[in-house]
C-alpha cells in the first residue's frame, strides 16, 4: 500500500480503523519527500520534527479514544505566503528571508483545530506573481509528470507536492489563477472559493481584491474536505462573508443530470492547444453522456480581463508590498540614509517580475493616469461581473479549459512576460468576478494532465463539487499519478 | 497688512480617545513605554488585515454632529501611499473622495461680533509612529521608531478659507477644540499631539475675490504659535508680492525660536499619494437611525452653555465664554454654583484665583487640589464674617498648595476676622497716635487719609481686622478725640 498516493478521506478511514498511524503516515510522506524531493523541489522547508511530532499527539488523542475530525493526521502542505506561527515564511522572495510570522493564519488556525500534520512550505512564484513558480526567488520547481517542464503557479510547489506524492493535502492561493493553473498542469484539483468565502487573514497579501486561500488536492472529495475546514466567517477579515458554510462532502453524489453547462465562445477560440481542445471536447462527451446539457454561451467582456487584470492586481500588489522596506524585518541592505537602505533593499530583495508589477502598478496610481487606468479597469471589472450574472441566469456552470497548454517547458515563457501572462487568459475573469471556480484533471495531451475548469455563481461551490465528482468518477483519471 | 487681506484655511488633526486603535485592539493610549502598545496588526506585518473599530466611527459622527455636518450615508477608506519609517505598511489608511461628513460650520466671535467659517470636511484615518532621534533628524546617526501612536485613531477637519486674520484663525482652532473636547471624543492637547493645526495662508488685494497662491504651515504646537506663525506669514507674502515677487505654493515649517516661516518643500516636491480604494476594508453604511441616535445623545455644546450661563446665571457674556472654554471649567463652576449660589462672585474666583494658581502651576481644573465644595465653603466665610474678602486670597492659596479645607487654614493661621470691636480699640487709637498729621489731614476733610489709616489697623492685625468696623472704629475715636 503506497500511503503518500492514497486521498486524505481513504487515509483518515485508515487511520480510525487503526489500520495504520498518523507516524506511519508521516513518515511515508518523508521517505518520498527524500526519494523525490532533490528532483521536484517543491518545498522551501520541511518540517519533519514538528510534523512528526503532531502525528504522535495525533496516534496518541486516537489511542485515548478521541473522536478525531476529518483531516486529523493528514500530512498537508502550505504555500510559503501563508502564515504558520514560528516558521520562516518568504513567500518564495529574498526580502522577506528570516521573516517569522509571531501568528497563525486563520485557515491554519483551523487546520490546527483538525489535527492537521504540517509537512513544510512549499515554493511559488515570489509573492504569488507568476504561472511557472520560475520566478521564486530561490530555485524553481519541476513538475512531477515531466521534469523538464514547469508546475504551473504560483502554487506549483503545492500542486506538484501533492502530485508527487510529497503531501497528500496542500494550501494554496489564487489571485489570477494560481491554484488552477497549477492544479491543471499537475493532473490535481484545485479550487478557488468565491471571494470572501475562506479568510485572508495570514496570507501575505498580493492583491486583496482578488487574493483566496484554496485547496490543492488528489481528488474532489479531499478538495470537498479541505475546503469544509477553512470556510467561513472570521471577524479578523472584514472582507470575509459572514453567512453559514454548508457540507460540501453532501454535494458529493455523480450526478449532473439536467446540468445546464455553458462553455463561452470567448474560452474555446484562438490561442488554445489542439490537445487542450481535444480534452475539452472529451469533457464535453462524458458531461453530456451523463444527462448534463452543454451550450455555447458568450462573455463579451472576458477578452479585457487580461488589462484589467494587470492594471488593477499590479496596482494593489504596489502598495501591498510597500511595506518591504528593510526597516522592520526581512532583507535590509545598509546604507548612510533611509531613503538609499529602502532603494538598495528593495532592489536586492524583490526579482524582475515583481519589481515589473510593482512599477505597472505605482504608473496606474500615479496622478493624471488614475482615470484612464485604474478607474476604467474597474469599470471593466464591473462589466465582467454583470457578464457572468447574465451567463449564471440561463447556466448552473460554465466550462472552460484550466489553460490554454499543458505544462510548458522550463525557460520556454521566460523572456516573454505576455506570452506568461496568457497562460493565466482562462482563469482571470473568474477572480475579477469573484466567483468560484473549481479545475479538476480532464484528460491527458501525451504524458501530461491538461484540466478543466467549472465556474459558478457566488457560493456555488457546493455545484462546482457535485460537477468536478461527476466527471472524476466518469472520467477516471484519479489513478494516474506520474512516474517519478 | 495695508491694501492686503489674508486668506486662511486650516487642517485639524484631532486624536480620539477610543480605548483601541482604530483597526486593531492595541490600546490606544497615550504615554506607554515605546512599543508597549503595538501588535502584528498594527505593525502591519506580512498577511495581517484591519479590522475598523465601530467606536471611532460613532466619535467622528459626534464630532461632525457637534460641528453642524452633514454625515455620510455611504463613506469608504483608501490608501495614502508614501514611505516613512513611522509608517509600518507605507500607506497609511485614510478617506478621500467620500469622507465620513461635509458641509459644516462653527461660530466665533471677532472684534464685529460673530462669524460663521465652514468646514468642507471630517474624515477618520491612522495616526502614523513616532520617530526618536539622537540630537537633529539631519545629524543623528540612527533613529528609533516607536509605534504606540500607530493606528490610533484621528480626525481630519478641514475648514473653508473663510479666515481672514491670524485672530479669527486662532478663534477657530480655540472654539474647534473646545467642540470637540466638549464632545468627549478627544483630549485636544496640542502638547501631547492630540490635537495639531497646519495652516493654509494666502492673500490678495483688500476687496478681491480671487485667490492667491497659498502656502501651508506645519509645525506650529500652540495656538499663539498658530497666530505668530500665520502674522509672519502674511508680512512675509505681502512683502515679496510688493517687492515684485511672487509666491511660490509651498510647505513652509515654523520655526518657533527664531520666529519665522522657512521652506520645507515646494509644490514640484509634493507626493503624489496615488490615493485608492483600500480593498481590506468594505465601504460603510451609515444608517440615519444610528445618526439620530448619536444625535440624541450629543452633550451641551460651548454656545449653548454660554447662551446659558448668560440667561440663566446673569453672567457677562465674557464670563460666560472664558468658563465654557472647556468643559471641566464650566462643570468646575456650575458645581461650584450649586453650593454657593452667587454665580458672578463664583466667576470671578474661577477666571481670577483659581486660574492664576493652575496657570502658575500647570495643573488640569479637574486636578485642581480646590475642589469647587472648598471653593464654596470659602465665600461662605466670607459671607458670614469670618474672613475678609483679602484675607480669604491668601486662604485660597494655602487650600490650593495643601489641598486643606478653608475652616482648617483659617483656624490653623488664626485667619480669623477680628470683629470684636473691643479687641480692635487699642489698635486704633494706637494708629491715631502714631499719625497726627494723617488724622489732622482727615479732619480737614482729606477722605483720602482714612483709607491711610484703615491700611495701617489692617497690616497692626495683619489683615484680620474686619474693614468696615476699623472704618466706624476709626471715625469714633477721632470724632471723640475733638471732644
Ligand atoms: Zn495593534
Amino acid at each position: 500500500m503506497d500511503l503518500c498516493f492514497l486521498p486524505a478521506h481513504e487515509l483518515g478511514r485508515l487511520l480510525r480503523e487503526k489500520k495504520v498511524s498518523a507516524v506511519e503516515l508521516a513518515g511515508a510522506v518523508y521517505s518520498r519527500i527524500d526519494a523525490v524531493e532533490s528532483r521536484v523541489k517543491a518545498y522551501l522547508l520541511t518540517l519533519k520534527e514538528e510534523a512528526l511530532n503532531q502525528a504522535r499527539a495525533v496516534d496518541a488523542a486516537l489511542a485515548s479514544g478521541e473522536e478525531l475530525l476529518p483531516l486529523a493526521g493528514i500530512p498537508l502542505a502550505v504555500k510559503d505566503n501563508i502564515c504558520l506561527r514560528g516558521v520562516e515564511t518568504t513567500c518564495a522572495s529574498k526580502i522577506l528571508k528570516g521573516f517569522i510570522p509571531p501568528y497563525d493564519a486563520t485557515v491554519i488556525e483551523r487546520l490546527k483545530e483538525q489535527r492537521v500534520v504540517f509537512t513544510g512550505k512549499t515554493n511559488m512564484d515570489e509573492f504569488a506573481m507568476g504561472s511557472s513558480t520560475e520566478n521564486s526567488g530561490f530555485y524553481p520547481t519541476a513538475n512531477p509528470w515531466d521534469l523538464e517542464r514547469v508546475p504551473g503557479g504560483s502554487s506549483g510547489g503545492s500542486a506538484a507536492a501533492v502530485a508527487a506524492g510529497e503531501a497528500v493535502l496542500a494550501l494554496g492561493s489564487d489571485t489570477g489563477g494560481s491554484i488552477r493553473q497549477p492544479a491543471s498542469f499537475c493532473g490535481v484539483v484545485g479550487l478557488k472559493p468565491t471571494y470572501g468565502l475562506v479568510s485572508r487573514y495570514g496570507l501575505v497579501a498580493f492583491a486583496s481584491s482578488l487574493d483566496q486561500i484554496g485547496p490543492i488536492t488528489r481528488d474532489v472529495r479531499d478538495c470537498a474536505l479541505l475546503l469544509n475546514a477553512i470556510a467561513g466567517h472570521d471577524p479578523r477579515d472584514s472582507t470575509s462573508a459572514p453567512q453559514e458554510v454548508p457540507d460540501y462532502t453532501e454535494f458529493l453524489v455523480p450526478d449532473v443530470r439536467g446540468f445546464r453547462i455553458g462553455i463561452p465562445r470567448e474560452y474555446v477560440g484562438e490561442g488554445i492547444a489542439p490537445e487542450v481542445r481535444a480534452v475539452l471536447n472529451r469533457v464535453v462527451e462524458l458531461l453530456e453522456g451523463m444527462g448534463a446539457e452543454v451550450e455555447e454561451t458568450s462573455l463579451p467582456h472576458v477578452r479585457y480581463s487580461l488589462p484589467a487584470y494587470y492594471l488593477i492586481a499590479p496596482a494593489e500588489a504596489s502598495s501591498n508590498l510597500a511595506r518591504y522596506d528593510g526597516v522592520r524585518y526581512g532583507l535590509r541592505v545598509p546604507a548612510e540614509d533611509v531613503v538609499t537602505m529602502y532603494k538598495r533593499t528593495r532592489s536586492q530583495g524583490f526579482g524582475a517580475e515583481v519589481k515589473r508589477r510593482i512599477m505597472l502598478g505605482t504608473y496606474a496610481l500615479s496622478a493624471g493616469y488614475y482615470d484612464a487606468y485604474y478607474l476604467k479597469a474597474l469599470k471593466v471589472r464591473t462589466l465582467i461581473r454583470r457578464d457572468f450574472d447574465e451567463a449564471f441566469k440561463r447556466f448552473d456552470l460554465i466550462l472552460s479549459p484550466t489553460a490554454p497548454t499543458p505544462a510548458f517547458k522550463i525557460g520556454e515563457k521566460v523572456a516573454d512576460p505576455l506570452a506568461m501572462y496568457l497562460s493565466d487568459i482562462f482563469t482571470l475573469a473568474v477572480n475579477l468576478a469573484g466567483v468560484p471556480a473549481i479545475s479538476v484533471p480532464g484528460g491527458f495531451a501525451g504524458h501530461l494532465p491538461v484540466g478543466v475548469q467549472f465556474i459558478g455563481p457566488p457560493f456555488a461551490e457546493g455545484q462546482l463539487f457535485r460537477a468536478a465528482y461527476a466527471l472524476e468518477q466518469e472520467a477516471g483519471l484519479a489513478a494516474k499519478r506520474p512516474a517519478l | 497688512m495695508k491694501g492686503y487681506e489674508a486668506v486662511i484655511g486650516l487642517e485639524i488633526h484631532v486624536e480620539l480617545k477610543t480605548a483601541s486603535k482604530i483597526f486593531c485592539s492595541s490600546s490606544a493610549h497615550f504615554g506607554a513605554e515605546p512599543n508597549a502598545n503595538i501588535c502584528p496588526v498594527c505593525l502591519g506585518l506580512p498577511g495581517v488585515l484591519p479590522v475598523l473599530n465601530k467606536r471611532v466611527v460613532e466619535y467622528g459622527i459626534r464630532a461632525a454632529l457637534a460641528l453642524n455636518c452633514e454625515v455620510a450615508r455611504f463613506s469608504k477608506f483608501d490608501r495614502k501611499n508614501y514611505y516613512y519609517p513611522d509608517l509600518p505598511k507605507n500607506y497609511q489608511i485614510s478617506q478621500y473622495d467620500l469622507p465620513l461628513a461635509q458641509h459644516g460650520y462653527l461660530e466665533i466671535d471677532t472684534g464685529n461680533g460673530r462669524k460663521r467659517i465652514g468646514i468642507t470636511r471630517v474624515h477618520m484615518e491612522e495616526d502614523a509612529g513616532k520617530l526618536v532621534h539622537q540630537g537633529t533628524v539631519t545629524t543623528t546617526p540612527y533613529s528609533l521608531v516607536d509605534y504606540n501612536r500607530t493606528g490610533v485613531p484621528l480626525l481630519e477637519i478641514v475648514s473653508e478659507p473663510d479666515m481672514r486674520s491670524p485672530e479669527e484663525a486662532r478663534a477657530y482652532a480655540e472654539k474647534l477644540r473646545s467642540i470637540i473636547q466638549f464632545t468627549g471624543i478627544s483630549d485636544c492637547k496640542m502638547e501631547e499631539g492630540s490635537l495639531r493645526v497646519d495652516a493654509n495662508v494666502s492673500v490678495r488685494p483688500a476687496g478681491s475675490q480671487g485667490f492667491g497662491v497659498k502656502t501651508e504651515i506645519k509645525n506650529v504646537n500652540s495656538f499663539r504659535a498658530l497666530a505668530r506663525a500665520l502674522a509672519y506669514e502674511i508680512e512675509r507674502q505681502i512683502s515679496v508680492l510688493e517687492e515684485g515677487g511672487r509666491i511660490v505654493q509651498e510647505t513652509r515649517t515654523w520655526d518657533e525660536g527664531k520666529g519665522v516661516t522657512l521652506s520645507l518643500r515646494s509644490k514640484e516636491e509634493a507626493h503624489d499619494y496615488r490615493y485608492f480604494p483600500e480593498p481590506d476594508l468594505p465601504p460603510l453604511v451609515i444608517s440615519r437611525e444610528w445618526v439620530e441616535e448619536i444625535r440624541r445623545t450629543l452633550p451641551e455644546l460651548p454656545d449653548a452653555r454660554r447662551e446659558r450661563y448668560m440667561k440663566e446665571y446673569g453672567l457677562p457674556a465674557y464670563d460666560a465664554g472664558v468658563l465654557t472654554t472647556t468643559r471641566e471649567i464650566g462643570d468646575y463652576f456650575e458645581s461650584c454654583v450649586r453650593l454657593y449660589p452667587r454665580p458672578k462672585t463664583v466667576s470671578n474666583w474661577v477666571m481670577g484665583e483659581l486660574a492664576r494658581l493652575l496657570n502658575a502651576t500647570n495643573t488640569e481644573i479637574t486636578a485642581s487640589p480646590v475642589k469647587p465644595e472648598q471653593l464654596a465653603t470659602l465665600l461662605k466665610l466670607i459671607d458670614d464674617g469670618t474672613i475678609s474678602g483679602k484675607i480669604a486670597k491668601t486662604v485660597f492659596e494655602e487650600m490650593f498648595n495643601t489641598g486643606k479645607d478653608p475652616q482648617a487654614v483659617v483656624e490653623e493661621q488664626g485667619l480669623v476676622q477680628i470683629t470684636d470691636a473691643a479687641a480692635l480699640k487699642a489698635v486704633v487709637e494706637k494708629v491715631i497716635a502714631a499719625n497726627p498729621k494723617v488724622v489732622a489731614d482727615f479732619k480737614q476733610g482729606k477722605d483720602k487719609a482714612l483709607g491711610f489709616l484703615v491700611g495701617q489697623v489692617m497690616k497692626e492685625t495683619r489683615g484680620k481686622a474686619n474693614p468696615q468696623l476699623v472704618n466706624r472704629l476709626l471715625k469714633e475715636s477721632i470724632a471723640n478725640s475733638d471732644n
